[in-house]
């Protein structure tokens, strides 16, 4: 329950946040919703020397269309987007999803960005974030890049993001008309994280699957997109034998940690069935 | 460390202390405040017993630093009561037995207090949704949702002079 004692600060602008980073070192932590981070600084898990206080840049923050893209604050809260006009019209999965994360209070405080770099396989937004392929826009001190969520994740709590870098915004594209989606969680109670879990973005011409992205949550190191799943469906007729040849091949992905919530095997059957819900409910979607 | 000076409203009242960063909120609100109604039931930020409401929002003030609070108006329990009138949140709680032990209850009525705004005429299902950051072990939350529901129908009633 008591955290390590440590420095604190609010930086007003992405770039002051930068420099204190690039000025601290490892010994600093960014705080953005603090519903990861102070957690496990209560346990002692992590002892940051340093806390650097993000909440209070405005240029983190908003959801706004920029083309066809949607653009999304790193700091907005898991609140924010289920409430968004804007992400419940051209990223429905985004609002609906936010909506099986955490519970009220931890909604008002966590963010999209935080849920995303701590790379912790157990949260939702990374596979989200791979079936809607959407890209992070990273400030260092030499500037800025953008990287795309697929590939973004390179192991437990680990992600591309460098040590003196502010996550800014996270780019969307736009649903295309007629897109189907889904993200099926399996989890033990309201507010707990996934057993497994998958997300699904869906396109189809007659019966034909035309453009299909498979993510899975929880059963891997890290999230994970399954391209042998997305090949036994793309420019395939959608039945139970191309939806059971995806699950098999997602399933095949499969490299979940035994805990609490199951083993080894439950968890891959789980994901597996995960898979044939949300492909199923995708597909009722696309039009 | 040094102590940084935060300047926060509570319950109405403006509040200067210089707080330590690492000083959770619920322990600044029930230690340097004394205000106790707010309580702890974990430390894993699930119970949501340490629930206030921050700048029109319901947080879970043992995951939430007291130096992040500076210019923000904080609501505790202890603010809930006009006068000595009780609030529809409190009224409902007592007239539908939505309480034993009264343990979660301050955080219990925080929330309700902040969902009635979100969702003023909600279904028993959103109200056990709008609660699910809230745990019970005496209740078995049966009669909360009754307290809730009569909560929202004594908001929705017109106001009498």
């Amino acid at each position: 329950m008591i955290p390590p004692r440590f420095e604190y600060h609010a930086p007003r602008t992405i770039s002051e946040a930068v420099a204190l980073l690039g000025q601290l070192g490892s010994e600093a932590k960014l705080l953005a919703g603090g519903h990861s981070l102070l957690p496990m600084m209560k346990l002692r898990f992590a002892q940051p020397e340093h806390l650097i206080d993000i909440n209070r840049i405005p240029e983190l923050r908003g959801i706004r269309e920029e083309g066809t893209t949607v653009v999304i604050g790193a700091m907005t809260s898991e609140n924010e987007l289920i409430n968004s006009p804007i992400v419940q019209a051209k990223v429905p999965v985004l609002a609906e999803a936010a909506q099986m994360i955490a519970d009220p209070q931890v909604r008002n405080r966590g963010t999209i960005g935080g849920d995303i770099a701590h790379g912790d396989p157990g949260n939702d937004h990374p596979a989200l974030s791979i079936a809607i392929e959407a890209s992070f826009v990273l400030e260092g001190p030499k500037g800025r890049r953008t990287v795309p969520a697929d590939g973004f994740f390179l192991g437990t709590y680990m992600t591309l993001l460098q040590e003196d870098e502010v996550m800014c915004e996270i780019h969307v594209p736009a649903f295309a008309q007629g897109t189907g989606w889904a993200y099926e969680k399996i989890k033990r109670k309201t507010g707990d994280w996934a057993t497994a879990g998958c997300a699904v973005v869906m396109r189809k011409s007659g019966d034909t699957v035309t453009h299909v992205r498979i993510a899975l949550t929880n059963v891997a190191p890290a999230a994970l997109r399954v391209e042998a799943a997305e090949a036994a469906l793309l420019n395939q007729p959608f039945n139970a034998t191309t939806v059971q040849a995806a699950a098999d091949a997602a399933t095949a992905a499969c490299d979940p940690a035994e805990d609490l919530r199951g083993d080894i095997e439950y968890k891959t059957a789980m994901a597996g069935e995960m898979v044939k819900r949300a492909l199923t409910k995708a597909w009722a979607l696309c039009s | 460390m040094a102590k940084k000076l935060i300047n926060v409203s509570v319950n109405g009242k403006a509040e200067e202390k210089a707080v330590e960063p690492r000083t959770l909120l619920i322990h600044f609100l029930r230690e340097e405040l004394n205000l106790t109604g707010a309580h702890i039931g974990c430390e894993t930020s699930h119970c949501g017993a340490c629930t206030v409401d921050i700048d029109g929002q319901s947080v879970k003030s043992c995951t939430h630093l007291a130096v992040q609070c500076d210019g923000s108006e904080v609501l505790t329990v202890e603010g809930l009561a006009n006068k000595g009138v009780l609030h529809a949140v409190q009224e409902g709680f007592y007239k539908e037995h939505g309480l034993q032990c009264g343990f979660c209850t301050p955080g219990m009525l925080m929330r309700a207090y902040r969902f009635l705004q979100e969702n003023p005429n909600p279904s028993e299902e959103e109200i056990r949704h709008g609660m699910a950051g809230n745990l019970c072990r005496c209740t078995g939350y049966m009669n909360i949702v009754k307290a809730v529901q009569y909560a929202a129908k004594k908001l929705q009633e017109p106001v009498t002079a």
